[in-house]
């Protein structure tokens, strides 16, 4: 490798020196194995995932030891609860120990490994009752459904642990508000805190749900569960879940990423406010997901939808600010014209191609989001395949593959190794395959939902009806898509471990990119920092959306309280 | 707070288009009566089958071309399974579940009803154009959930 390309580990005109900070290997080894944990969920997920496909399109036949249903509950808890919640985890400690003072604090490390063993311990637990086949469902597990006490425990396992990890990043944040008086705190240990404040209030929901309804009752403790109630709770947690996947993508966007383009952060003071209002409006707006339910009222549904309509600022606020920081970073290189500065941009770099598909990709996705909300137009597409089609262009593309061009870079700074210009090559070749196959899979779901093809059901042509027959050449387009996108994550998961164990070593790693703030911006004002003031005020939005309906589901009488049932 | 210029209008226009698709909306819910299935009454699950009206499911007339649905979503099957109506009529459904959570869907319509043990979904629909309507269910219930329907035939 020539001197050149040593000093600058980038591609086609990124910017990525190489850098004489190195993490401690302390902490690098707390990120690398909560990284290395996800993928191992990943592998798992995307195999269940390649088989469910499969099967739906009519390809192939399970063995009587595998049950479709196990596989689904088995492709969402791995994918969508511990592949995200491990690799976000590992993420943002990496940002706090870089943007914190390059080192974790030795108290928040033991919070943190804790906190990892624990989630370790639940996950384990959860998987092999699911692997038993007493714990088929599905990651959403409405009552009166009821799995083995062991899949509840490991959950209550797994959400505790996250707390513990949550203490980590507070810990190291309070320190340094303490030791740097009067200073804004840099930026990314601002939003991971701003994550983790978003993940404490949504996990409550689901706490309270395992811990008070579902555990008690599947150790027979109480023989009947308020299944109302459960489901209110569930989606309490369950929409901000989605917003908790996303920040962390959000936060790669608007502060790694403009450093690898030779720009800068748009803003110093927006993206806060932009956290902020997450942290406000994605909690008070569960609803917007039992639209179609009995037991709450219209006027409480619709109130949720308008609460939930103001996401559109903050998605608003971001694609403003990301485009603009893409276009002032073109120009400042002597782009012209309109859109000369699209070309001035590092395509040929997977640690900025990867998150720029993904955000393509959020706007078809995001706009696919509202009408799921819209009050009346949600039931033309509830419970189809089109909420599926729209959870895999939001979270299965805009977010996870962000998470893998974040991979591309962070394993080998946390290893101390190269990222090769072949391996570049594969992370390309490895983004377009996962866009290709979300095209084939996200859009004909979305397509065929909308002419009623129920999600979460296993292969059925119900009787031979004309109108179920009738879905199934879509059905074999997201086969093929899911094939693709195996593929793809196999490509990854061999780019990683190449990256984490053969790549070539160097003393001196590409640098961790943090995008500097643009001099221009403001101060942010001091208020963005007052946490307390933030949750008081999400308590209280809450409290509005949540009080009235949630007591008055506390009021049904026990006698419409459902007993357990194992229908599977 | 410091806002571009173009950001401004950006946000504004923004603003502008959400309240005014919200209003929409809201009148549509509540002035039009267009709001989803749901209601509020509640029944014992394991009672169902002594419970009037779903002891005896089936569909019942009210009026010329106006009938009501009473139905049962269970295990794997809708009660009743299937159902002949001339075209026009309009259905007033009321569906509950004797044990877990069900959805019932009907292909081709708007009638999309989650049905929650303990409690009772109403939802009224008018099958204008005749033809073989298939009810499915699309909330996961069990290992048989792929294999749960009934019809409507339109005549």
């Amino acid at each position: 490798m020539s001197a050149a390309k040593h000093k600058n580990a980038g591609f086609d005109g990124a910017v990525i020196p190489a850098s004489s900070f190195a993490f401690d290997v302390k902490d690098a080894n707390l990120i690398l194995a909560h990284l290395i944990f996800s993928f191992i969920a990943l592998f798992l997920g995307a195999l269940a995932g390649l088989l469910q496909a499969l099967v739906r399109a009519g390809y192939i036949v399970l063995p009587p030891m595998l049950d479709y249903y196990q596989l689904l509950t088995a492709h969402g808890v791995l994918l969508a609860l511990v592949f995200t919640t491990f690799f976000i985890i590992g993420f943002l400690y990496s940002g706090v120990v870089k943007t914190l003072d390059g080192k974790m604090l030795a108290s928040a490390r033991s919070w943190a490994w804790w906190g990892f063993y624990l989630m370790l311990a639940g996950t384990i637990m959860a998987a092999i009752t699911i692997l038993t086949n007493d714990a088929s469902v599905l990651y959403t597990f409405y009552a009166p459904l009821q799995a083995s006490p062991w899949f509840y425990i490991g959950l209550v396992l797994v959400i505790v642990g996250s707390w513990f990890s949550s203490i980590a990043i507070f810990i190291n944040y309070a320190y340094w508000r303490r030791t740097h008086k009067g200073e804004v705190s840099p930026l990314f240990a601002y939003m991971a805190v701003a994550t983790m404040i978003l993940w404490i209030i949504a996990t409550i929901g689901v706490a309270v749900e395992v811990i008070f309804q579902l555990v008690p009752w599947s150790l027979g403790w109480t023989p009947r569960i308020n299944v109302a109630l459960s489901r209110a709770l569930f989606w309490y947690f369950g929409h901000p879940l989605v917003y908790f996947w996303l920040l962390p993508a959000y936060i790669y966007w608007y502060v790694n990423v403009p450093r690898i383009i030779k720009g800068k952060v748009f803003s110093n003071t927006l993206p806060r406010l932009t956290f902020i209002l997450f942290i406000l409006y994605s909690v008070p707006v569960g609803f917007h997901h039992q639209l179609n339910e009995p037991g709450i009222s219209n006027f409480w549904k619709f109130l949720q939808v308008v609460l939930t309509m103001i996401v559109v600022f903050p998605s608003l606020m971001t694609a403003f600010a990301i485009i603009g920081t893409f276009e002032l970073a073109g120009r400042s290189q002597g782009a012209k014209g309109r859109f000369g500065w699209i070309r001035k941009l590092p395509w040929g770099d997977v640690r900025f191609l990867a998150p720029v598909l993904s955000m393509l990709m959020f706007i078809p996705a995001g706009a696919g989001g509202i009408v799921n909300a819209s009050y009346q137009m949600n039931q033309v597409v509830h419970n189809t395949l089109w909420v599926t089609g729209h959870f895999h262009l939001t979270l299965a593309t805009s977010v996870v593959l962000t998470f893998f061009g974040i991979s591309y870079w962070l394993i080998p700074v946390l290893t101390r190794r190269t990222l090769t210009p072949g391996a570049n090559k594969l992370g390309i070749v490895q983004s377009v395959l996962w866009i290709a196959g979300m095209l084939l899979l996200g859009i004909t779901m979305h397509i065929v939902g909308l002419m009623g093809e129920p999600r979460r059901s296993s292969f059925s042509t119900y009787n031979d009806h004309a109108t179920a027959l009738s879905w199934l050449p879509y059905m074999y387009v997201i086969g093929i898509g899911g094939v693709l996108l195996f593929i793809s994550v196999m490509l990854f998961l061999f780019a990683a471990v190449y990256l984490m164990y053969y790549a070539p070593r160097t003393d001196q790693p590409a640098e961790y990119p943090i995008g500097e703030v643009d001099e221009s911006t403001q101060h942010p004002p001091l208020i963005l920092e007052r946490w307390s003031l933030w949750i008081a005020v999400t308590v209280v939005l809450v409290l509005v959306a949540y009080a009235v309906p949630i007591w008055h589901l506390m009021q049904t009488p026990l006698a419409t309280w459902s007993p357990p049932v194992r229908t599977w | 707070m410091e806002l571009p210029r173009y950001e401004k209008i950006w946000l504004i226009t923004g603003s502008i288009t959400l309240v005014i698709f919200l209003v929409l909306l809201g009148i549509m819910g509540f002035a039009m009566g267009f709001n989803p299935s749901g209601h509020m009454k509640t029944i014992a699950p394991d009672q169902v089958g002594a419970t009037p009206p779903f002891d005896k499911p089936g569909l019942f007339t009210v009026a010329d071309k106006e009938y009501r649905a009473v139905m049962q979503a269970k295990v794997f099957a809708f009660l009743p399974g299937e159902m002949t109506i001339p075209a026009g009529s309009k259905i007033h459904f009321e569906v509950t579940s004797p044990d877990v959570v069900h959805g019932m869907y009907i292909a081709g319509t708007n009638v999309n009803m989650m049905i929650v043990p303990g409690h009772i979904s109403e939802f009224t629909h008018t099958f204008n154009k005749p033809g073989d309507y298939l009810i499915l269910c699309n909330e996961y219930c069990g290992s048989g959930h792929h294999l749960m329907l009934g019809r409507i035939i339109v005549q």
